[in-house]
């Protein structure tokens, strides 16, 4: 075993993999940690590539700096499966015998990289943030209020699973010489493939685009009941800005999903971010994370949202928004 | 329809956490301990399958004796009996998800459920791979990050969360597992009635097994995280951090 494969994914903006689709960013920034430890490791990195008709897909990785390409082909892996990938994933490893295996943390890599593992006796280190020599890999636990270094002990391969946004996609090296494509063709049955799926939807169109705002104004559970969302949105008229939320609020029916910020919402990166009553877990820091100024207010002085704050208010919110909207109302008259 | 639900207990959302003595974990102590938030979730959906069309729910957890009290509250919301797999939490704590899963999965074994519902991920350690290993373990087909689910003639057709505000419908045969996303269903409260019925529910308490393979990866060390800004924290009274806010939005963030 050596080296470093890493899975890449590709989309039709929808989700669903087939060959017109791009490569995802969280998956070239899994390709740029992947060289990273590679060079770490002093031996190669390779990638893999899932679908059907994804030559020029494997083309465009080839241009990076990579020992080689695998494009892995089947009919049964236009649509994901869990099984189909699965399957074809355990055949691949199996052949070309990595030590590292390396996924960017996406919902379809929580949905079969684990079982994956299994298939070796091994457990993927998920969600990964950073590592360092050893390899020692970097996770957060308890929604981010601490760290955890893992490391593998097993007889491997290794899995992990990068979070996405922890490394610069721009770190990734391209190479003049093209790695080579191998056209990998796994053994995949209909039989093998146990669920359905149908084409991905969308609920409803975005009608508010929190992208474009300049200024956003989010709530989290401090606000603790829907009737304090007044608070919040008297704030945002104040500065003209978007109301926005993290999950529990629009879980709870308080603001519409359209409005939240985070992994299963919109990524946003206003010029200023105000988080209320967020503590910052990490499925809403890498929504928000790329926000030019980020003030927080939450009476927990060591929430994690603090971590990505350049200004922040250890009290109780309460107290502190209605304050604030007034000043900023007196200061526009 | 007979329904597992595998929970964890975890410490309370707002727990003050100090790292212990050796920091290699959390220091315990003083920890109140409640449900994993989206194993909740996966409850409710179980207990709403059930009453959609009758059927058995049963919870299983594996941990020490308080795992004992979410079990029995999970039991005064209705599900019918629990399962928990006895084990010393500093003996867990070496062990890695896919020997945790083993333990769970011997117990679900023995029981041969229709369907196994779990959260998407811990609050704790967050791996989110419980769910998924149990299903290659046992051999039976899974999803994750579930919406909704809808029983059919042929199985089961669920709503699976995609990235981005996407989603889409899987259909699968039975026997099947899913993870469960938080804020499908709301929660539901335990009744006085149901807190006295739970008394008579049965609970078995199974001793766990002895890891049959050393694990395959390890926590080395907690530590608190870095900053990855400089916070400057602003102080007084609100009128003062007002003040100062105002001051920030207009010469340095330049929105006012």
């Amino acid at each position: 075993m050596s080296g470093v494969l890493v899975v890449v994914e590709h989309r039709n903006g929808n989700g669903s993999g087939n060959g017109n689709g791009a490569i995802a960013r969280t998956s070239l920034e899994a390709l740029a940690g992947g060289q990273s430890l590679a060079k770490q490791l002093g031996a190669g990195c390779s990638a893999a590539i899932f679908g059907q008709g994804i030559a020029a897909l494997a083309g465009e990785l080839s241009g990076k700096q990579l020992a080689k390409v695998y494009a892995v082909e089947h009919p049964l892996l236009q649509q994901y499966t869990a099984d189909g990938y699965t399957h074809a994933l355990q055949q691949l490893i199996e052949t070309v015998q990595p030590a590292y295996v390396l996924f960017p943390h996406t919902y379809q890599v929580r949905d079969f990289a684990p079982a994956v593992a299994t298939r070796f006796q091994q457990t993927l280190i998920s969600d990964v943030v950073n590592f360092r020599e050893g390899p020692m890999f970097v996770r957060q636990l308890f929604q981010g209020k601490l760290n955890a270094d893992y490391r593998a002990v097993g007889s491997g391969p290794c899995f992990v699973s990068m979070q996405a946004g922890s490394i610069s996609a721009d770190a990734l090296q391209t190479s003049v010489e093209p790695a080579p494509v191998e056209v990998f063709t796994p053994t995949l049955t209909h039989a093998q493939i146990r669920t359905t799926p149908s084409a991905p939807f969308r609920e409803a169109a975005h009608t508010v685009d929190l992208t474009a705002a300049p200024v956003i104004v989010s709530v989290g559970r401090g606000i603790r009941e829907q009737d304090n969302i007044a608070l919040a949105q008297a704030l945002a008229d104040a500065l003209g800005a978007e109301l926005a939320a993290s999950r529990p609020i629009c879980d709870a029916g308080w603001l519409p999903m359209e409005r939240q910020v985070g992994s299963s919402g919109q990524t946003v990166s206003p010029k200023l971010y105000l988080a209320i009553g967020i503590s910052g877990a990490i499925q809403h820091l890498v929504g928000m994370k790329g926000s030019k100024t980020v003030i927080a207010i939450n009476k927990d002085e060591n929430a994690p949202i603090f971590e990505v704050a350049d200004y922040g208010v250890a009290a109780d919110l309460f107290e502190i928004v209605p304050a604030l909207t007034k000043a900023i109302l007196a200061k526009k008259t | 329809m007979k329904i597992i639900v595998a929970i964890k207990q975890v410490p309370e959302r707002d727990a003050q956490l100090s790292i212990a003595p050796g920091g290699k974990w959390i220091d315990d102590a003083d920890l109140t301990y409640t449900i994993n938030e989206p194993d909740a979730y996966a409850l409710e959906e179980a207990l709403q399958l059930k009453e959609k069309s009758g059927g058995e729910v049963i919870v299983l957890s594996a941990g020490p004796e308080r795992v004992a009290s979410t079990l029995r509250e999970a039991l005064a919301k209705g599900a019918d009996r629990a399962i928990h797999i006895a084990a010393d939490s500093d003996a867990l704590a070496r062990q890695d998800t896919l020997a945790l899963a083993r333990l769970l999965a011997d117990a679900i074994r023995a029981e041969a459920p229709d369907l196994i519902l779990t959260g998407l991920q811990s609050d704790d350690l967050g791996l989110g791979q419980t769910g998924v290993i149990l299903a290659e373990l046992l051999g039976i087909p899974h999803a994750t990050i579930i919406m909704q689910v809808e029983v059919t003639p042929t199985g089961l057709r669920v709503k699976r969360e995609l990235e981005d505000g996407w989603f889409q419908h899987v259909e699968m045969p039975l026997p099947a597992l899913l993870t469960i996303q938080s804020g499908g269903n709301k929660l539901r409260y335990a009744t006085l009635m149901g807190i006295k019925k739970a008394k008579s529910k049965p609970t078995a308490t199974i001793p766990a097994a002895s890891p049959t393979s050393p694990p395959a990866i390890e926590l080395v060390r907690v530590s608190l995280p870095e900053k990855q800004k400089r916070t400057q924290m602003l102080t007084g009274t609100a009128a003062e951090i007002a003040a100062q806010l105002v001051e920030k939005l207009q010469s340095e963030v330049h929105v006012l």
